[in-house]
């Protein structure tokens, strides 16, 4: 048994293995299936300060390798989670943390303010990266100077571990990666969706109802490794890989490439015990390979 | 309603072809299969080809106890059913189950409930009836298609009530659509319940409306997980935007926004 444990910021976690915002629920969505536990953490789905209704149906389009969203954000609010769901949370032995979006720098600082008074949330994740909203969302992800100006917002309000989640629909993600370290941020989180199209050719319409979704799953792997693998070396903050990881062999992919955790996303629609498979999984790897410790294979990628 | 579920590797007991383009999989599990509800559905795997990533949701059919089956009937129409439908006797089948919430079994006994079922839509009501029947109801089963080619597993439903027919081209039972059916007429009932295509589930609760009578739809809306985390299946209510997976399939006709 090697020492999976890793640090991002002020938080630590047991093991590398988080779960993606959007994809796992509340986490309790999942708890027939594995112990929420034996996870490093969960990302629980994006909140922003005022409920948010998301996008007309059809929200979903399968495509080959993976899948399209547009979503948008749906969710009760902030107050709803610190009121209903957070309770809920509580007592678990693992990192539970809130994936935070907004309109304006205001409104995230708000909505990251008031999970900051809650004990038991160790750290946020800053979507500065949806493409499936009009207003703010990615709108503040694909410039340094937007990316920052939120960031900067939000560390005044809030004082824990913060991750900000980068988006890979940008020309040089590591510019933005500099940006926000720069502004403080405990960490990076990359990648979110990549944007993209599906038709129905006998309609001649867009099977998604905003016309663009974000694409997920193994299709967008090595999109996904290749950014993590720039950002990790220009930026001296830890940074947590996610994109299309299916099983450990990914997971230890984007560990190699530089990301100290990692988030599984898409892989929980297909099998919703995959998290507890790639923590095993990475176990065994690091123990038939000798390693006596995760940090051995963290950047261990030779060139 | 919050049932356990469970990721099992369910064994193929045996595939049947009960109309040229369905498929019925009777799969079977070493220990006993957990408890199921009419009107939940299944999350199935589909292995081997890089365009069917997602899991299919599949209505649950019938739940044989005396040999421990769970029946799906699967409507060939897709790379995801085509899969299915060439599974053999003693392939393994991953599914996530029982999802989501069912049709409503009424409190007391000796109610009447019309089921209405459309194409591969009659699956769910299979098991709906078996439930309803057991628990002391009277179901009766008005059952559409275009042609006879699409009515299905009739000879189970008959151990359950009385079976009506529909099909547009006459070739059985009375022409025209469900609701051309006499009974509507002729009988009254406690409470509908469907399933089939949107357009006929509209017109199935216009007229259960007419009647003043309680209607019950199970709707298929495109979703990935199946468990309300991805929060694609949604369905617009007087509520907002719920899941289908989680906060349905079934909906009670009051619940949903559709103009009836």
């Amino acid at each position: 048994m090697a020492n999976l444990s890793v640090n991002i910021g002020a938080m630590s976690l047991k093991n590398p293995v988080m779960t993606a915002s959007g994809t796992f629920g509340y986490g309790l969505e999942f708890a027939d299936f594995i112990d929420l536990n034996e996870l490093g953490g969960f990302i629980v789905k994006g909140t922003t300060l005022n409920p948010r209704e998301g996008n007309d149906y059809p929200r979903m389009a399968e495509t080959a390798g993976g899948m399209l969203n547009c979503v948008g954000l749906q969710n009760k609010g902030v107050d709803y989670f610190c009121e209903k769901i957070y309770p809920q949370l509580e007592g678990l032995d693992t990192n539970v943390l809130v994936n935070v979006s907004g309109s304006t720098p205001e409104d995230y600082a708000e909505c990251a303010a008031r999970i900051d008074a809650l004990p038991g949330i160790p750290a946020i994740e800053l979507n500065i990266s949806c493409p499936n909203v009009k207003n703010g969302g990615m709108a503040f992800g694909v410039t340094c100077e937007g990316a920052a100006a939120v960031v900067k917002a939000v560390r005044q309000a809030y004082h824990k571990t913060l991750i900000v989640k980068l988006s890979p629909n940008v020309t040089n993600i590591a510019d933005i990666a500099r940006a926000v370290e720069a502004e403080g941020a405990d960490s990076v989180s990359l990648i979110n969706t990549l944007m993209g199209m599906s038709i129905d050719i006998e309609r001649r319409r867009s099977r998604l109802s905003i016309g663009t979704g974000g694409l997920s799953g193994p299709c967008v792997k090595p999109v996904a490794l290749r950014m993590v693998w720039q950002v990790a070396k220009a930026v001296n903050i830890p940074v947590v890989g996610l994109g299309g990881i299916m099983n450990a062999t990914d997971a230890i992919e984007f560990l190699m490439a530089g990301a100290t955790a990692i988030e599984i996303g898409t892989a929980n629609f297909i099998d919703p015990a995959i998290t507890v498979k790639v923590v095993r999984g990475i176990n065994e790897w690091l123990d038939a390979h000798g390693c006596k410790d995760v940090h051995e294979i963290i950047g261990a990628l030779e060139v | 309603m919050n049932m356990k579920k469970y990721a099992l590797d369910l064994i193929v007991a045996a595939v049947e072809t009960p109309r040229e383009g369905y498929v019925l999989l009777r799969l079977t599990h070493d220990e006993t299969l957990p408890e199921m509800l009419p009107g939940q559905f299944v999350e199935v795997q589909v292995r081997g080809s890089e365009t069917t990533f997602l899991r299919r949701p599949i209505s649950i059919n019938y739940v044989d106890r005396v040999n421990n089956e769970l029946w799906l009937l699967v409507h060939v129409v897709g790379e995801g059913t085509r899969a299915m439908a060439s599974l053999k006797a003693g392939d393994t089948l991953n599914c996530v189950f029982p999802l989501g919430n069912g049709f409503t079994v009424p409190a007391g006994t000796g109610k009447k409930v019309l089921l209405v079922g459309g194409g591969v839509g009659t699956a769910p009501l299979l098991y709906h009836g078996e439930t309803l029947r057991a628990a002391g109801h009277c179901p009766v089963f008005l059952l559409g298609g275009r042609t006879e080619a699409d009515l299905m597993q009739l000879e189970h439903f008959r151990r359950y009530g009385e079976v009506l027919l529909t099909t547009e081209d006459g070739s059985v039972g009375t022409k025209g659509f469900v609701t051309h059916h006499p009974v509507w007429e002729e009988q009254q009932f406690d409470l509908v319940a469907t399933c089939g295509p949107k357009p006929m589930m509209v017109a199935v609760a216009r007229m259960a409306k007419a009647k003043g009578t309680e209607c019950e739809v199970s709707l298929e809306n495109l979703m990935a997980c199946g468990l309300g985390a991805c929060l694609c299946c949604v369905e617009k209510t007087h509520e907002g935007n719920v899941c289908v997976c989680k906060d349905g399939p079934v909906f009670n006709i009051n619940q949903l926004t559709w103009q009836i």
